[in-house]
């Protein structure tokens, strides 16, 4: 038997293999490195991977190739457009995440046992959330550039493995941390069956695992219909799950509530990104041609997402759960591009999931500053006249809600009307319809925090805004100016996105 | 100075002056609030004579691109209709600060942040009326409930947060249904010619009936909500009962002109047969304001609710007049918008006074003002007399247009509605009674007179509704070519007057 050396184009792959070489790094770093030093070394080692492979993106960004990897990866002006979102989320996030008051000292040790009052006391405090991080990002990274199903799952499991872990890091209430972990686990563990499954009759299908394979099956027809039709509900479901649509959301309120905020940050803004751009250039290439057979069933799924969003936000009485379902509400809404199936649809998606996630991770890094003696306050009761306290803070969290809620001036409101109006092109009129009415229910909600925080006197009971880290000062910063700046004077980015968003196939 | 963007920007910039000014220096703070907005009314004179009166097309055009993605442009320009419009509510400002020299003290936040909050607010009136994309204007429709909302919640009085809520639940509900019909007309206009909000290419869209109902009501709630026109106009008491004075004169004497503007401005260019279909409704919706309003107004007992009620009453007139679909309805409607902002803000200011000498808003904490303080009793006598439209004083001018114009293609309406009149008189009359005239309650003795500042607050109101009164020309001047061209594009031509000797 012959045997041929695979063909790797390592310019194209840079950006995901500087990742995993800077994670492999900061392994090595915890195992070896003086535990002084280590914070501040995975810190470096983390934000100068990300950098690089950041500039990397750049420099790549008008290449088109689909065989990078042996025709396992492809990378086009969307790639370039996720890639480049998922990295730019990810580090603000990881600002957030170099919080080591966050994070439990020792992972490894049972929640309340005298190893781990021990590791806290000694100042033993492991930084293995650093590597972590990366192996996560790299996943993210190849999710939505793979282009057969084999590379996709692999992808899938790389970016969720990490997050499992991390979720259950936190340091205070660590029973519910580590609870979140494992129902994260269990079922993502379970819509990875799924996924498998669906991928399994999708080969069954087209006797190909390529991307490509599947499309020209799709497009010639032919083959099993039951098959494809099988293999795209089952995939959907492991693709939907990860994106926290109805009804495979149940995980992602405790997993919001029990993370580690700054993980929560980062899972929250950065997998949407992965996920739903492996989604859009799943839907847009290999399923096109099929779309009769899918576009109702996201329709639907779509509307109940938003609705059911906005309506149980109205509800919670903690804030981090209170993102959570906003943002299955938005799940809701960023499925309305994928339904779009236009050029339209792919642009406002890739603008929304950029301006989203952005907004997403500056909210998460007000929601770390709120504080008590025994950390994180996030019963929104106590978040009462949060604007008398510390006029600035709250100003900053009203902004972002205003920016989910989609009031205009903010980058929520350009992403909310680009992807309506491409639904809308599209006549899914439908889900534009149900999309406005459950905005105007969000909006309710938002308002009521900005309410809370401003028109309410503050109660004495110790809750206190810590005077944030020059780190997270500039998460927050940086969230603002892009948040508000996207609202105002979205013309360069949409541009920017407008001239690369064409997929290759 | 004929640039409407740099009028725009002249409040901004007093913002930030505001901003910069020490926190201990209230004072200053207030004079440099004061000298914007006064510099930004005189600078809109100084425009509005440039206006060429019979030149019925926009003026003082300007147009940036803004987001070329997606066809979006800065562009503003008036006719008569958004001048007169533009020129009440930059008048309306620095009386609004003058008059509540003290009302930001009472807040939840400093001082500076209520001017902010003013002139911020100042620039989106400016924009909101001399739009031109209607992508812009609908950005400045909903921003600008922002800072009224901060008004409200944080300066207000008694129930303030829940009254700010409602308002901005409420005007974000009508905007949300008004941005479903703009992503249509946009989508349309993709596939009719390119993607675009320009105003005028897009009331040249063809569209199928259906369509064009369905848009329109996307559009006509949100202004009905705004206006507010009856069944829709549930917030507008509590708010107006929350707000400081100053707050209402610009929610009522400018906010609201923005529903009935917007009603001339695009649902009737823009969907002018889906117009034609819904005016029978809107023509009783109207009636039923200015029926139901006056009733509730009588029978309030709070002053703020009271001036809240009329103006209901008086929204309904000004749609009456729009539907009428008559050139002298549609002046008639205009010359009300602004007339009603100047009767309704000296109601509000002076009634402002007296309800903070008084520490009460209920009526009948006052009584015989008239001799305690003759020059406020005299004021708020004066105001209520322009509210009711006594002739002689501007109202009457407008009411009475509005009714003519209305009557030559519905009497039936008109006549209902000139029982409004008479409601008009006991609402008034009533309360001018009772905290004006007979004895001096027990309490009232001591209240003072309006001091210089306060003469020199109303005094502008009360000339130009007296002014407007005896001589309305230089403004039907102006609105009366806007008007009639609104309606001849409508395809619309007046009925010929009936007489009785047929």
């Amino acid at each position: 038997m012959e045997f041929s050396a695979p063909v790797l184009n390592y310019t194209l792959l840079s950006p995901i293999l500087i990742l995993l070489g800077g994670a492999l790094i900061g392994v090595l770093v915890e195992a070896f490195m003086s535990k002084a030093l280590r914070p501040i070394t995975q810190l470096s080692v983390t934000l100068g991977s990300l950098v690089l492979s950041l500039v990397q993106v750049w420099k790549i960004r008008n290449e088109q190739s689909v065989t990078a990897a042996m025709g396992s990866i492809v990378v086009d002006g969307p790639a370039v457009l996720m890639q480049a979102s998922i990295l730019i989320i990810s580090l603000i996030s990881v600002f957030l995440i170099a919080d080591a008051q966050q994070f439990t000292a020792l992972a490894a040790a049972l929640p309340g046992s005298d190893e781990e009052r021990h590791a806290l006391q000694t100042g033993n405090q492991v930084t293995e959330v650093y590597p972590l991080t990366l192996f996560a990002v790299a996943g993210m990274m190849l999710f939505p550039v793979s282009s057969d199903l084999i590379t996709l799952f692999v992808a899938l499991e790389v970016l969720s493995l990490p997050l499992y872990l991390m979720a259950g890091l936190s340091r205070r209430r660590r029973l519910a941390s580590q609870e979140a972990a494992l129902k994260y686990f269990l079922l993502g563990a379970f819509s990875s069956a799924f996924f498998l499954f669906g991928a399994a009759f999708l080969y069954g299908y087209s006797s190909s695992i390529t991307f490509s394979g599947i499309r020209n099956a799709v497009v010639g027809g032919g083959g099993n219909d039951v098959f494809l039709l099988i293999g795209i509900a089952f995939l959907s479901v492991g693709l939907l799950f990860k994106v926290g649509a109805v009804p495979f959301h149940a995980w992602s309120p405790d997993v919001y509530q029990g993370a580690p905020t700054p993980v929560t940050a980062f899972m929250a803004a950065a997998t949407k990104v992965a996920a739903f751009g492996a989604m859009l250039r799943i839907y847009y290439t290999v399923f096109a041609n099929a779309q009769w057979s899918w576009t109702p069933m996201l329709t639907i799924i779509a509307i109940i997402t938003m609705v059911f969003g906005s309506l149980v936000a109205i509800a919670q009485r903690d804030v981090k759960r209170m993102l959570a379902y906003s943002s299955i509400a938005h799940a809701g809404f960023l499925l309305t591009g994928v339904i779009a199936l236009n050029k339209a649809g792919l642009e406002a998606s890739l603008f929304y999931l950029f301006a989203y996630g952005i907004t997403t991770v500056g909210s998460f890094a007000i929601v770390t500053l709120v504080r008590d003696s025994g950390g994180e306050v996030t019963d929104l009761n106590r978040w009462k006249g949060l604007g008398k306290r510390s006029p600035w803070v709250a100003t900053a969290f009203a902004g972002f809600l205003l920016s989910f809620a989609g009031i205009p001036l903010t980058s929520g409101f350009i992403g909310k009307f680009s992807i309506f109006s491409a639904a809308y092109e599209s006549g899914a009129r439908s889900v534009v319809i149900a999309g406005v009415l459950s905005s105007a229910i969000a909006a309710f909600f938002y308002i009521r925090v900005i309410v809370l925080m401003f028109f309410t006197d503050p109660v004495e009971d110790g809750t206190s805004v810590e005077i944030p880290s020059s780190l997270t000062s500039i998460t927050v910063i940086f969230s603002m100016v892009i948040t508000i700046a996207l609202g105002v004077f979205p013309a360069p980015v949409l541009n920017f996105i407008s001239n690369l968003a064409t997929f290759i196939r | 100075m004929n640039s409407l963007v740099l009028l725009m920007l002249l409040p901004l910039i007093g913002s930030i002056a505001v901003a910069v000014t020490p926190k201990a220096k209230e004072v200053l703070t207030k004079q440099v609030a004061l000298a914007t907005t006064v510099v930004v009314a005189l600078a809109t004179i100084a425009m509005a004579m440039n206006f060429q009166r019979d030149n019925v097309d926009l003026q003082f055009v300007e147009k940036y691109s803004w987001i070329p993605t997606f066809g979006i442009n800065f562009s503003v320009g008036v006719d008569g209709l958004a001048l007169v419009l533009i020129l009440m509510s930059t008048i309306l400002a620095p009386i609004v600060v003058l008059s509540g020299w003290n009302e930001a003290h009472g807040g939840r936040w400093s001082v500076k942040t209520f001017y902010i909050l003013i002139l911020v607010l100042e620039t989106m009136m400016i924009g909101v009326f001399a739009a031109t994309d209607v992508f812009l204007f609908y950005v400045i429709f909903e921003a600008m409930l922002i800072p009224v909302y901060f008004l409200i919640g944080g300066y207000g009085t008694g129930e303030r947060s829940a009254a700010a809520v409602k308002f901005l639940i409420y005007s974000l509900f009508g905007g949300l249904l008004m941005l479903a019909s703009i992503i249509a007309l946009y989508v349309m206009s993709g596939a009719q010619g390119g993607h675009t909000f320009d105003l005028q290419a897009l009331s040249q869209l063809e569209m199928s009936s259906t369509t064009q109902n369905f848009l329109f009501l996307g559009f006509f709630i949100a202004f009905a909500i705004k206006a507010p026109l009856w069944p829709l106009h549930t917030w507008l008491p509590d708010a107006a009962a929350s707000a400081t004075p100053g707050t209402s004169v610009l929610l009522l004497g400018v906010l609201d002109k923005v529903g009935t503007f917007g009603m001339i401005r695009y649902c009737l260019t823009l969907f002018p047969e889906a117009s034609k279909t819904f005016t029978p409704l809107i023509m009783v919706f109207a009636v039923i304001s200015i029926v139901y309003g006056a009733i509730l107004a009588i029978g309030q007992k709070d002053l703020k609710r009271l001036i809240a009620f009329t103006s209901i009453s008086h929204f309904g007139f000004i749609t009456m007049g729009i539907f009428a679909m008559t050139s002298q309805g549609h002046s008639g409607a205009t010359l009300y918008m602004f007339n009603h902002g100047f009767s309704t803000a000296a109601l509000f200011i002076v009634g402002g006074w007296m309800i903070a000498r008084r520490g009460s808003s209920t009526i009948a904490d006052f009584g015989g003002l008239q001799r305690v303080t003759p020059v406020m009793a005299w004021s708020f006598f004066l105001a209520g007399m322009s509210s009711l439209a006594l002739p002689g004083l501007s109202s009457f001018v407008s009411e009475f247009l509005v009714l003519v114009g209305t009557f030559t293609r519905y009497p039936v309406h008109a006549v209902i509605a000139t029982f409004g009149i008479v409601l008009a008189a006991l609402y008034i009359l009533i309360p001018v009674q009772k905290a004006l005239h007979g004895p001096t309650t027990p309490g009232n003795e001591g209240l003072s007179d309006l001091n210089l500042r306060e003469k020199i607050a109303i005094a502008p109101v009360i000339a130009i509704i007296i002014a407007l009164g005896f001589y309305p020309s230089p403004l039907l001047n102006v609105i009366n070519p806007a008007s009639a061209h609104v309606i001849a594009q409508m395809g619309f031509t007046d009925p010929a007057p009936t007489n009785g000797d047929k």
